[in-house]
């Protein structure tokens, strides 16, 4: 579900430019150093209440990570648009790299812990000793996804931002033509890019409650690969993959080696890249000349 | 003047909003689980650089008589540059073991390793225009083959370097097959994957690669059979032309065998360049469905690239393990991959100059500014110099990746720009 969030952001960026944010990640990383930062301190202001506490560090770290991935646009991309190809590449890596080692220097290389804050959980069912339990952060995950995702859906379907998000999709330079401003379209993709990466950033710092400044590299590989599985450009296809990739990750773990079960991610980002470029949900690419 | 001051103002406040909390508000982990600690002044110093920097790049750009796209214009080295800097540059080389500094040798044998990598992986990136971020997978092939035919055949250096070289190379086109068809930011992300595939391989492989303690004693590399050795036997070096036995002179002809390799990449990398088979992979870098039309073999052509540029990443590996002694998979991270790249990009995609000069700046030049740091720390007594003699490595990668994108929006051409074809009609 994770995955599914962050493989959206990727999935989006790359409908409407056709390039691979290979910052996203990495602003991800950021999302939930702030989402720590602000559960801190809101615990240092006297706030308890985990249900505020948690409402208002979503609001603080999606809204911060959103200039993140605001200024990454500005600073990283914008300039290189109409460059060659392989340019917006290159700077997004660099871009990658500054993020994850200004995170390093800023607030030290070692793991931060961080202890539950949503215990126990509901027994779904009890025999012999063994407990098959869903706890409630799993709950809380999955109806955070699934709020966000209405949310989002609706923003892209029903607004005018999204009217203006899927023209720019089809044909960016139509879209400017017709008086659409491209460059603010595109920054606000970023921007709401962003923000569900952060979100994906709370939940995974809640679920796992370890995070350093090296999450932002795999999570993003990962959602990368949910995204082309599900069909790269296609909103849907990006939740999709990311469930696929976690459940193939869980039975892999479990049946296998868990060693090895980053190998078989990128194993099957292979191997769909190979056979089926286009993904589960996605449309075939014609490239023009 | 004023909109100067408004969008410099602007910008400190998003800076404000960027740096606050991670810049102002550090985690550390204290005593009873993380602490939160305030750390103001830092914030404000970063703030403070943002709107001077900012004003500052106004008024530049917008003083009188300057026209904004003179920051873009390419820098012209005159045409006779390079004719005399790169030849000037390897008798630099080649006389440097003269002044017997240990220091000065080591770290030019270092600066040579990552000029080898960069020529090696400026033939996939720089010639035929495929980015690949999984370099250091041929790199690590290369150390691995070498390190394991030593351990477990006895084989020296001289007969695994070529072993190596050819088995990163069957590396590169078992990658190269899959990723045929590939554009290339899904490129970039599959050679990713398959360095990170082999990293982990190598981790958890414990019963072929010893996993993360890796493999320690690899042997030394012989010069026509000597040894370099302490002692005074018929079969050391020092033994047999009579003189005293000293380590230098192994990180002397250490240095010297990575530098006759490097010059190996770069002219076979030259001769290349005017065979059919580089012009077919700058014609690919350009336009890949003109290439088509044309009748150029794409597959072949990628092929080679691949096969070519993990043959002397390989070559490079097995160098790193006979000079190490000792590789773990610790030394073959992405971070590696993105050094190399970040070497290739800044010497100008292509060209050969440019990226000795690039590697020379940020592996060299980085490890000189901490030397001299922490001598004018030691010298003067001052806290400052030496703080920032020891902080400077963290700040290693964040200026590589600061200097990659604003390479890529100022010059994206590189410092030297060298991607004109070769061939002209």
């Amino acid at each position: 579900m994770i995955y599914g969030l962050i493989a959206v952001g990727y999935t989006m960026v790359y409908g409407i430019i056709g390039m691979i944010n290979f910052a996203h990640g990495d602003i991800f990383m950021v999302g939930a150093f702030l989402s720590l930062i602000a559960l801190l301190a809101l615990a240092g202001l006297g706030i308890t209440s985990i249900p505020i506490a948690l409402a208002l560090t979503l609001l603080f770290a999606a809204g911060l990570a959103a200039l993140y991935g605001w200024t990454v646009e500005r600073v990283a991309y914008r300039p290189l648009r109409g460059s060659f190809r392989l340019a917006p590449l290159i700077s997004a890596i660099g871009m990658s790299i500054v993020l994850q080692n200004f995170v390093q220097v800023s607030q030290g290389a070692r793991v931060k812990p961080m202890t539950a804050l949503i215990p126990g959980g509901w027994e779904l069912m009890n025999q012999d000793g063994f407990t098959v339990q869903l706890s409630w952060m799993q709950i809380a995950i999955v109806a955070t996804t699934l709020i966000v995702l209405t949310i989002f859906t609706w923003l892209v379907t029903k607004t005018p931002l999204g009217r203006t998000m899927r023209a720019c999709e089809q044909d960016l330079k139509m879209a400017g033509l017709l008086g659409i401003d491209t460059d603010r379209t595109i920054s606000l993709t970023f921007v709401i890019g962003a923000a569900l990466a952060a979100v994906a950033g709370l939940l995974f710092l809640l679920y796992y409650g370890v995070i350093d400044f090296f999450i932002g590299f795999l999570a993003g590989v990962k959602a990368f690969t949910a995204a082309v599985l599900g069909g790269i450009g296609s909103l849907p296809g990006a939740v999709l993959g990311g469930l696929l990739i976690g459940l193939i990750e869980v039975f892999w773990s479990a049946y296998f080696s868990v060693e090895y079960k980053d190998v078989a991610a990128f194993a099957i980002l292979i191997l769909v890249l190979i056979f089926r470029p286009t993904g589960i949900l996605g449309r075939a690419e014609v490239e023009k000349v | 003047m004023r909109p100067a001051v408004r969008d410099a103002v602007l910008s400190a406040l998003i800076a404000l909003g960027l740096f606050a909390p991670m810049v102002g508000l550090v985690l550390s982990n204290g005593e009873q689980g993380l602490e939160l600690h305030g750390r103001p002044l830092a914030a404000a110093v970063v703030v403070a650089l943002v709107f001077f920097g900012r004003l500052g790049m106004h008024l530049w750009t917008h003083r009188p008589g300057h026209e904004a796209r003179t920051i873009r214009k390419s820098l012209k080295v005159p045409a006779g540059t390079s004719k005399f800097l790169a030849p000037a540059l390897l008798a630099a080389a080649v006389l440097l073991p003269l002044t017997g500094s240990r220091y000065y040798v080591d770290l030019g044998t270092l600066v040579l390793t990552y000029v080898m990598l960069g020529w090696g992986l400026n033939i996939v990136v720089g010639l035929a225009g495929l980015l690949d971020l999984g370099y250091v997978a041929f790199y690590a092939v290369g150390a691995y083959s070498y390190a394991l035919l030593a351990e477990t055949f006895g084989l020296g250096f001289w007969t695994c370097l070529p072993l190596a070289g050819i088995l990163a190379a069957f590396a590169g086109i078992l990658l190269g097959f899959p990723v045929l068809r590939l554009r290339g930011d899904y490129l970039a992300i599959v050679t990713l994957a398959f360095g990170e595939i082999i990293r982990v391989v190598l981790i958890n492989w414990v019963e072929l690669t010893h996993g993360p303690n890796g493999i320690t004693d690899i042997p030394r590399p012989t010069l026509f059979g000597l040894r370099f050795s302490m002692d005074d036997g018929d079969d050391t070096v020092a033994g047999f032309f009579g003189i005293e036995a000293e380590t230098i002179q192994r990180v002397i002809f250490l240095y010297y065998v990575i530098l006759a390799l490097a010059l190996l990449t770069n002219w076979v990398t030259l001769r290349l360049r005017r065979m059919p088979l580089g012009r077919a992979w700058e014609a690919l870098r350009e336009d890949e469905i003109a290439c088509k039309s044309l009748g150029i073999n794409v597959t072949n052509t990628k092929l080679t690239a691949f096969a070519t540029g993990a043959l002397f990443g390989g070559f490079a590996g097995a160098f790193f393990a006979t000079r190490q002694a000792f590789i773990s998979p610790e030394s073959f991270t992405f971070i590696e991959s993105a050094t190399v790249l970040a070497i290739v990009v800044l010497g100008g995609l292509g060209s050969q100059l440019g990226v000795a000069l690039a590697a020379l700046v940020m592996v060299g030049g980085l490890e000189m500014l901490r030397d001299l740091l922490s001598t004018i720390g030691e010298q003067m007594g001052s806290e400052l110099f030496s703080g920032l003699a020891g902080e400077l490595p963290t700040y290693r990668m964040l200026i590589f990746g600061l200097a990659l994108v604003v390479m890529m929006v100022l010059r994206p051409r590189g410092l030297v720009s060298g991607r004109t074809p070769t061939a002209r009609l």
